[in-house]
């Protein structure tokens, strides 16, 4: 099963309650997902900057001898924020290197995500209790991704956990499942991409990362997606300045958009958005299979 | 009013309509009260995209939904009236054996799947598969259905005032589907067939019944080529000849 929930705020009228109406969507998707959650958060950071969003599940986190490290690697200075087992580790250095570095010299950490404008944060358990741990309700920003899961594919683990993120400010959740990872994954890998799980969204988050990172653009990148990905899926996808929706051809898996002037929203299901204000005056659509939908803070 | 559980019970045999809000009242206490009441009506305030609302109904009872509803909104229908001011998610009416439906939005997946009576009215679009599996209820659409729709249609008519999606009909058996606008395929086995004058005339009906304008005479008919059947007329020799040497 699994539920989605995308905010994305057109003005800044409600910018500063991001996090509390991402928490009340989430909240009606606990019954479709109830082995775990996450959410990516996007806000206007600070300039220059990047954050890496990064995971020590049941480790005693050095994040200390983790930022030395880095701060070696990139010739940066990296700064610490901890976030219960989640720390934001922040440097003027190169986001992209930090990650892989991470990756390959400390097992016991997670990158979730990196970039300017994105963090993501994620665990097992009742999703009520994921968004409490983690503030999500504090949160103000641009937009939001957010997932409740019900694993079919691999383990009930932190890391399985949606959403994931391979690339700068790109990140993905998913309904469904793919059928065509396993072979997608090597082919990624053979052209830079690295990867943290057995999971299959998690490669659908490294296509459009090395897309994007190609020179695609949104739009070019979920066309070359339609034709390569196999399975069933609804995806919600945030960049930097964008928000997108993509449901295979077949459509099995449900999805809702509803727009008005300050606000797109989508969600598995209704009764996430009917949280929202103003959703009487909203403009409501099931998206339509195979089609590409996309939104832009740039326009 | 919202009633609750140590008051007592409604009576719908009351011409004034009994108010259920959602808000104060749980879905499940909505239910049973619709399951108890053998006539009148209600009208329900607050859905919020709420599931399984007025599902199950076997009484004429009018049930008036004052915004969107979740899945399976009156699901397994009988007797009874439903109708939605509002948009409607999957499964809409799904195997609803008589009585009406209607609904002012529009509706997601599986709307009127597998219905073996009754009528659904959609004033909006409904999305993919609509009327999948009807075994014999009446669907009409004031817009446009999603791809798939009508697969598998066993009897029963589906009207559409808009336009089709992909692979309309697929392995159909008899049911009757009517388009207005245009249909993007036909499903396997789904053919063009002709709009005779009692094609027509239960068209209208059809049309009248979901208080629909339209002329019967600007819709195409389609249907079953009956190339899927596993029984083929022209081999009942070979078949009674084999069964007679089986004998």
């Amino acid at each position: 099963m699994c539920g989605i929930v995308g905010l994305f705020l057109k003005t800044e009228k409600y910018r500063p309650r991001l996090g509390q109406f991402t928490a009340r969507m989430l909240h009606e998707m606990r019954e479709r997902g109830p082995d775990s959650a996450g959410f990516a958060v996007y806000d206007r950071g600070a300039e220059g900057l990047t954050r890496i969003t990064v995971l020590a599940e049941g480790a005693r986190p050095d994040w200390g001898a983790a930022a030395a490290g880095l701060e070696a690697v990139l010739g940066a200075e990296v700064s610490v924020r901890p976030v219960r087992d989640h720390a934001v580790l922040e440097t003027a250095g190169d986001g992209r290197r930090a990650r892989r570095w991470l990756i390959e010299n400390d097992p016991d950490i997670d990158v979730l995500s990196y970039g300017s404008q994105i963090e993501i944060y994620k665990s097992v358990g009742d999703p009520d209790l994921v968004v409490e741990r983690y503030d999500l309700e504090s949160r103000s920003g641009t937009h939001a991704i957010a997932h409740t899961r019900m694993a079919t594919e691999s383990a009930v683990t932190t890391n399985g956990s949606h959403p994931f993120a391979t690339g700068a400010d790109t990140c993905l959740v998913h309904n469904g499942s793919l059928s065509n990872h396993n072979q997608l994954r090597a082919r990624l890998e053979r052209v830079g991409e690295s990867f943290q799980t057995e999971n299959d969204s998690e490669v659908a988050a490294g296509f459009l990362s090395w897309r994007l990172r190609e020179g695609d653009t949104l739009t070019e990148a979920l066309e070359r997606a339609l034709a390569e990905l196999d399975g069933f899926f609804t995806f919600a996808i945030g960049i930097a300045d964008g928000f997108a929706i993509l449901r295979d051809p077949i459509a099995c898996k449900p999805a809702v958009v509803a727009e008005t002037d300050d606000w797109v929203a989508m969600s598995s299901e209704y009764r996430a958005i009917a949280q929202l204000p103003d959703v009487g005056h909203a403009e409501v659509w099931t998206p339509a299979p195979g089609r590409i939908y996309t939104w832009s803070l740039a326009a | 009013m919202s009633p609750a559980a140590d008051e007592a019970p409604p009576d719908p045999s009351s011409a004034v309509a009994v108010t259920v809000d959602l808000g104060e009242t749980s879905r499940r206490e909505l239910n049973r009260m619709l399951h108890q009441a053998q006539a009148g009506s209600f009208r329900v305030l607050n859905p919020r995209g709420a599931h399984g609302l007025a599902c199950g109904l076997d009484a004429r009872v009018s049930v008036e939904i004052e915004g969107s509803v979740g899945y399976y909104c009156a699901g397994m229908n009988k007797q009874g009236s439903v109708s939605v001011n509002g948009n409607a998610g999957t499964g809409l009416a799904e195997n609803i054996m008589s009585g009406t439906v209607r609904i002012t939005g529009s509706a997601t997946m599986s709307a009127g799947a597998t219905g073996c009576g009754g009528l659904v009215v959609i004033e909006g679009d409904a999305g993919s598969r609509c009327g999948i599996s009807m075994k014999g209820v009446d669907i009409v659409v004031g817009g446009s259905v999603g791809h798939m729709s009508a697969f598998m249609a066993q009897a029963g008519n589906l009207v559409v005032l808009g336009d089709a999606g992909a692979d309309l009909g697929d392995s159909i058996y008899e049911a009757r589907l009517f388009v207005r606008g245009d249909v993007e395929s036909l499903g396997s086995d789904a053919v063009q067939k002709e709009m005779r004058p009692e094609h027509v005339a239960a068209l209208a009906r059809l049309l009248d019944a979901a208080g629909m304008e339209a002329d019967p005479g600007d819709f195409r008919r389609y249907g079953s080529a009956r190339g899927l059947y596993n029984f083929h007329i022209d081999d009942i020799d070979a078949e009674l000849s084999a069964r007679r040497e089986a004998s």
